[in-house]
């Protein structure tokens, strides 16, 4: 719990996290021998190696960013981990070397500090930290540098050159303003020599990405559209699906724009609509009005909605086909028309199961209804609408 | 091919940094005999689209929403004392490939009549033009759901009742309209003259143009993703 090893080595060995707790809280009581070890894997193993499954991932990452401020669990962890440590301590009696003791558990713990540093750099990689957690580096690291600094002063004390210690800082300072003199430019260019490149290298790997996205999309459909020119369908049918996924691809970057399944009305009635799009070259026009989350009901309309928008695209001629879709605070309305020849309802063979079953029938199976009229101007439309369920 | 074509001009100006879009446009508009539409000049740029549109003073401009420095607002904002001119005044048409609430939203209340998308055609865009040289407003279906959408999105009361709410007759139309309705269709539907569905748009496109609700920018804003 302070620093995800258990996860981690439970991770590693697929075994329960709380079974690695367990073991180390209870070597952590015979002689405090779990602290170390739980320290040393800490230090060394590296972090994400040894598999913390992926679904654990974004709750790590919360947590860590959730908190400087250690959460409950953490703060228990940490007393824990002193206790852990007093009792190791009084457990071990060094004797003559009890002097060294402490100031190299301080060098210890500083050094540890700084670097683990380097573990945090990765890990904001993937967290991207926001901006005001730079304090607490920066402070971890100037913490750590004291710690050694009193480690080694500690050192020195014990070993009774105290006498001579005014002169050793002084000499010591000097080889450091000295090193510094001649090294900084030197550091400095090395720097931002450094930052240049990795700008730069993002930037490739930016461009890269664009290259690889139009390659694969728009350069694929290109081909595809001269290949096919002599079939005007298919070449609106290719354009339109290029045009959407180029439209979702620009608007939402980092998505793919070929995302999880949707769970609001809108998502869901440009996805069903771009299916249609898709499977018969007709171009559907989708203007949304309000959203509101689907539920089992929506989704009934949303297949009667899916069935009217492949009907008129099926006999609806290429006029096209326009869907528009409005949540209101009561109710959910849905129309879908199209330019074509139209029908009469009630001249509809019974067997024409599309539109009797699959729209009428659902609609009103789910509460809902369905009006089926030829549209002023040609056209037949499709008027889809369902209570909304009381609780949201 | 056009019904309002009663032997009369309307004078075109087209602005957009696609040459080859121009001819497009050009090309299915262009034939002054058959769609009564004189393209009386053309421009790529901001600086161009002002001069060209000062000099040639036509009746309606073809407008990109997406031009180099500035964009289509720029332009609108350059050309504000010609379209508030009230003798002959210019009006705006913007047509855009983009379909991004904050463009149609910006442009409209940078002054432009109307808002096409490029998809539009030849015949559909030749009626938009004429509509919109009569003073009329122009609404794509996606407009009119994004006007709805704008102005149903709010509890808050409104600051001023008349600018900032809709009627229900004109929530009617824009509803019809965002459903596919031609406006002919529109009056059919609700039994009322073509005349009065567009003064009904035209409140509305005012309304769209003179209300302060911050909420209207910030819905803008916030659905950046269509």
């Amino acid at each position: 719990m302070v620093g995800g090893v258990a996860r981690g080595l439970a991770g590693h060995l697929s075994m329960p996290v709380s079974w690695v707790r367990v073991v180390f809280v209870v070597l952590a009581t015979i002689h405090g021998l779990g602290i170390p070890l739980y320290a040393v894997f800490w230090f060394v193993v590296p972090l994400g190696v040894g598999g913390v499954s992926e679904a654990k991932e974004p709750r790590d990452a919360k947590s860590w960013l959730a908190g400087r401020r250690p959460d409950r669990r953490q703060i228990v962890a940490l007393v824990a981990l002193a206790c852990g440590i007093g009792t190791l301590l009084d457990n071990t009696n060094f004797g003559a070397a009890n002097a060294y003791i402490w100031p190299l558990l301080l060098i210890g713990l500083g050094a540890a500090l700084v670097w683990r540093q380097a573990d945090n750099v990765r890990r904001a990689r993937w967290v991207a930290m926001s901006r005001r957690k730079r304090f607490w580096p920066l402070a971890r690291g100037a913490a750590g540098v004291l710690l050694v600094g009193a480690g080694v002063t500690g050192f020195l004390v014990v070993q009774g050159s105290v006498g001579h210690l005014g002169t050793i800082l002084q000499a010591a300072l000097a080889v450091l303003v000295g090193v510094a003199l001649i090294a900084g430019p030197y550091l400095v260019r090395m720097a931002q020599d450094l930052s240049a490149e990795r700008r730069e290298r993002i930037r490739a790997q930016e461009r890269a990405e664009v290259a690889a996205h139009v390659h694969d999309s728009v350069l694929h459909t290109l081909t595809l559209i001269q290949r096919n020119a002599e079939n005007p369908r298919e070449v609106t049918r290719l354009a339109r699906a290029q045009e959407r996924e180029l439209r979702a691809w620009l608007h939402r970057p980092g998505g793919n724009g070929r995302d999880d399944e949707p769970t609001t009305l809108a998502e869901a009635i440009r996805r069903t609509a771009a299916e249609v799009e898709d499977a018969h070259g007709v171009p559907v026009e989708v203007v949304c009005v309000g959203d509101c989350p689907l539920d089992d009901r929506l989704a009934a309309q949303l297949q009667a909605a899916r069935e009217a928008m492949v009907n008129a695209a099926k006999y609806g001629g290429d006029g096209g086909v326009q869907v528009y879709a409005e949540a209101e605070e009561a109710k959910v309305f849905v129309s879908v028309r199209d330019r074509g020849p139209g029908f009469d309802p009630e001249a509809v063979p019974a067997d024409r199961m599309g539109v009797r079953e699959s729209i009428i029938g659902r609609m009103r199976r789910n509460g809902g209804e369905a009006r089926l009229r030829s549209a002023p101007g040609g056209g037949t439309e499709v008027e889809l609408e369902m209570e909304r369920s009381a609780t949201i | 091919m056009t019904p309002a074509a009663e032997e009369r001009r309307v004078r075109v100006v087209l602005v957009d940094d696609h040459r080859m879009f121009r001819t497009g446009v050009q090309a299915e508009i262009g034939d002054t005999e058959s769609t009564g539409v004189e393209v009386v000049g053309e421009a790529a740029d901001v600086d161009q689209a002002v001069t060209v549109v000062t000099a040639t003073r036509p009746d309606v401009v073809l407008l990109d929403v997406h031009l180099p420095i500035g964009g289509g607002v720029e332009v609108l904002k350059r050309c504000a004392p010609l379209i508030a001119d009230a003798d002959q005044p210019v009006r705006f048409l913007a047509l855009s490939v983009s379909d991004a609430a904050e463009d149609v939203i910006g442009v409209i209340r940078g002054g432009a009549r109307g808002y096409v998308t490029k998809t539009i055609t030849g015949p559909d865009l030749v009626n938009s033009i004429f509509r919109v040289a009569d003073g009329d407003a122009v609404f794509s279906p996606r407009l009119a759901g994004f006007v709805l959408d704008a102005f149903a999105s709010s509890e808050v009361s409104p600051a001023d009742e008349d600018l900032d709410r809709l009627t229900q007759r004109e929530r009617e139309v824009l509803r019809l309209i965002a459903r596919g309705y031609a406006y002919k269709e529109v009056a059919k539907q609700l039994f009322i003259s073509v005349k009065t569905v567009e003064s009904h748009v035209s409140a509305v496109l005012r309304k769209l143009q003179l209300s302060n609700r911050h909420e209207l920018t910030r819905w803008a804003t916030a659905r950046r993703l269509v």
